[in-house]
């Protein structure tokens, strides 16, 4: 999980003599921004990384074997209600945080608001089914083959998309996939191959019996999807948080913060708003082809555009540019109406009037986006100006001397 | 693989087929149906557009000023006694009537576009908010009064009510133009260019156009931006609710929650054909697109495609010519 997203620390020699250099470089811009993040004593991403790597690291492996766990310790007061399978509940949390982390890179990361995410989803889910299932007409393929084709189709329609509208200010693109959200749900009910409400029985499954021969992966039973779902977020958790700590994370920032801006410092910015968007569509068709398997059944009745916007909720609340925000947002927008049944009906509007007040009182959300990116360069500074200083002595004294003057002069 | 997958697609009438013929012979009722959805769309339109002009900013939450319009209509109309059947008044009481339904509809969505514009946009204005907080909270704010009439009302239609039977007027190429799309076209015709006059002529018009063209300088020169703010979310409230008599008048049985969503996106379709920002574009744009939908409806054989075809235009604009037909801003628009 965040084992990736904090910046490389600097092994303790440097991080010596960073502290060393700290003193020179208090007035340096960048480092003014830090003092002034600074401020937010024990906030949890400050907790987080004062911790050592060590320490990190055996934190993350006792959340990742507790999340694995979960399903098997069923615990008392966090299952859901009766009538709510928990190892199902469980499957779907884990659906609505995979959902939310590849709509965060599209929101969060690159600050493009994607409204019919449900879409790229749902597309997942139909190849998934249209290859596996004995409704359809088509080829049919082994179950685990249909999600790289899933992805790669979903990425095909994302590009499709993205290119007339990414040009673009971003509004046409948050219309334009709202439209398009419903018109997948539209297309599936009136094209007569795509079976609207008679929809793909008995999607495919993975492989694998059980000792009793029974197969592991059956539809009533969540647990073994739970961690194969699992699995899927944990690698592509360490996927995207490379892409983040990479140049193409620092445009996407970039183009978030201001695109006009990065756009003039040489950032294509057009290359890297479809990239960001066309990982978001494939993430999404990655779970929809997870969905398909799971249910067993796919018709146009599981992807209307509402659903969409509960997605937008799930990042906007766990704090967009955010992962663990996203997993966190993406888990409690499915727990919520699973845990209390009473409030189910009404998920929708509680979740639409929580969009609106997060967004007037705390845009930010749950976990605020960390300026990783910003930290990252003030440390690739620090590490810069070191080298400096082995190498050339007179050097780095010269551009803190410069640092310092620009400090003064803003 | 691949070559395999593409044999075994099924080639036959199971994905899209074309009814050339039917369209030919619908070709002008077709038309003329077009043109009254047409006008409908764009009296829609001009809220997005006004919106965009000024604040640079979609107003997700326009499709349910219109529905709230919608809901409007229904409660008069049915209060009054009107019902699944036209009922048999006088010409006057009828017109009596609807006139006292379009004025409740455009103050019930002028309404609602003010507190809108006053309880989730202000704020965010306030502070600064950058434009993607504002898109979020445009789409949160129409989710959230599409479920508050769910909650209300229930998640199936309203009960039908027909205004009147649509008489027929007269005879274009073989074909019968009725009273129905006569009221609305010319209705929502005269709207549109009252609000182009007053866009163009009224010292509030040019005020809109001052703070569309530069906020700041517009206030620096004495406008009062805010106000300026108001009148228009208020200007595209009162169309809104013009468009939602006309819209039930059109389709009796369509005050549904969900009923705003899908309009909204045609309307927001036809403004940016027509060129969004640009209120004679909304006219445009919206009558072509009325004209393509009903077309397109009519050759693939189902009436949602209507959608489809208005989602294609939406993207095929955006890919050729992203300013639209007409392309001008509406602070550059002509005085």
């Amino acid at each position: 999980m965040s084992m990736t997203d904090g910046p490389t620390p600097l092994s303790s020699a440097k991080a010596a003599q960073s502290a060393a250099d700290r003193e020179g470089l208090t007035t340096a811009p960048g480092a003014s921004i830090a003092g002034r993040r600074g401020k937010k004593p024990g906030s949890l991403g400050q907790r987080w990384n004062a911790l050592s790597r060590q320490q990190q690291w055996c934190f993350l492996i006792i959340v990742v074997v507790l999340a694995y766990l979960l399903p098997v310790i069923n615990p008392p007061i966090i299952t859901t209600e009766p009538g709510n399978n928990f190892g199902l509940a469980c499957f779907d949390m884990a659906r609505f945080a995979l959902i939310a982390i590849g709509l965060n890179v599209v929101i969060g990361y690159a600050g493009l608001l994607d409204l019919g995410y449900v879409a790229f989803f749902a597309v997942g889910a139909y190849v998934s089914a249209m290859l596996t299932s004995p409704d359809s007409a088509f080829l049919k393929i082994p179950y685990l083959w249909t999600i790289p084709v899933a992805m790669a189709v979903t990425m095909f329609f994302g590009v499709i998309l993205g290119i007339p509208t990414l040009r673009l200010r971003g509004d046409y693109l948050a219309i334009v996939t709202l439209g398009f959200g419903e018109i997948v749900r539209i297309l599936a009910t009136i094209i007569p191959a795509m079976k609207g409400q008679v929809g793909f029985q008995s999607v495919g499954h993975p492989p694998g019996t059980a000792a009793d021969g029974n197969p592991i992966f059956t539809n009533s039973n969540g647990v073994p999807w739970y961690w194969l779902i699992l699995t899927v977020i944990i690698i592509v958790l360490l996927l995207v948080g490379n892409l983040e700590r990479s140049r193409v994370g620092r445009a996407w920032v970039a183009i978030r913060e201001d695109e006009d801006a990065a756009e003039i410092m040489g950032v294509p910015t057009f290359k890297y708003k479809v990239w960001a968007f066309a990982i978001g569509a494939s993430i999404g068709g990655l779970s929809g082809a997870l969905f398909s398997g799971q249910v067993g059944f796919i018709s146009n009745q599981r992807f209307d555009v509402y659903t969409s916007i509960l997605f937008v909720a799930a990042v906007v609340l766990g704090g967009a540019g955010n992962k663990v925000g996203a997993i966190v947002g993406g888990a409690l927008v499915s727990y919520i109406p699973l845990r209390f049944t009473a409030i189910a009906e009404y998920k929708y509007l509680i979740f639409g009037i929580l969009l609106v007040v997060i967004m007037i009182f705390r845009s930010q959300g749950l976990f605020p986006a960390r300026q990783k990116l910003l930290a990252y360069g003030r440390d690739a500074v620090k590490w810069m100006f070191k080298r400096d200083d082995g190498e050339h002595g007179t050097g780095a004294k010269r551009t803190t001397g410069t640092a310092q003057e620009k400090g003064a002069q803003a | 693989m691949l070559s395999s997958l593409l044999t075994s697609m099924p080639m036959d009438n199971d994905w899209i087929s074309f009814d050339v013929v039917a369209l030919g012979q619908n070709f002008w009722s077709a038309t003329f149906d077009g043109l009254t959805f047409g006008s409908i769309y764009a009296l829609v339109a001009l809220g997005y557009t006004l919106v965009y002009g000024v604040l640079n900013l979609i107003n997700f939450a326009h499709s349910e000023v219109f529905i709230i319009g919608c809901y409007a209509v229904f409660f008069t109309l049915s209060g009054l006694g009107f019902g699944p059947n036209a009922p048999h008044l006088s010409l006057a009481a009828i017109v009596l009537n609807l006139l006292l339904a379009l004025i409740i509809a455009m103050i019930a969505s002028a309404l609602t576009a003010f507190l809108v514009e006053r309880i989730a946009y202000k704020p965010l204005r306030k502070r600064n908010a950058p434009r993607l907080v504002f898109l979020i909270t445009a789409i949160g704010v129409s989710f959230t009064i599409q479920y508050i009439i769910r909650l209300i009302r229930g998640p199936n239609a309203e009960p039908a009510v027909t205004m009147f039977k649509p008489t027929p007027i007269f005879d274009v190429f073989g074909t019968i133009v009725d009273s129905q799309q006569l009221v609305i076209v010319i209705a929502a015709v005269i709207m549109m260019v009252a609000t182009e006059r007053f866009i163009s002529k009224s010292r509030t018009g040019r005020g809109i156009r001052a703070v569309a063209q530069d906020p700041d300088t517009a206030t620096l020169m004495g406008v009062n931006k805010e106000r300026i703010i108001i009148i228009t979310f208020v200007i595209g409230g009162i169309l809104a609710g013009a468009a939602a008599l006309f819209y039930v008048m059109k389709i009796p049985s369509g005050v549904q929650y969900t009923g705003g969503f899908v309009l909204g996106i045609k309307a927001f379709a036809a403004a940016v054909l027509g060129g969004i920002g640009n209120v004679r574009g909304a006219l445009l744009g919206g009558l072509l697109l009325g004209l393509i939908g009903n077309y397109g409806q009519i050759l693939l054989g189902n009436s949602q495609w209507t959608d489809v075809v208005a989602f294609m235009v939406l993207v095929l604009v955006l890919l050729v010519r992203p300013e639209g037909i007409l392309g001008t801003s509406l602070g550059r628009s002509k005085a």
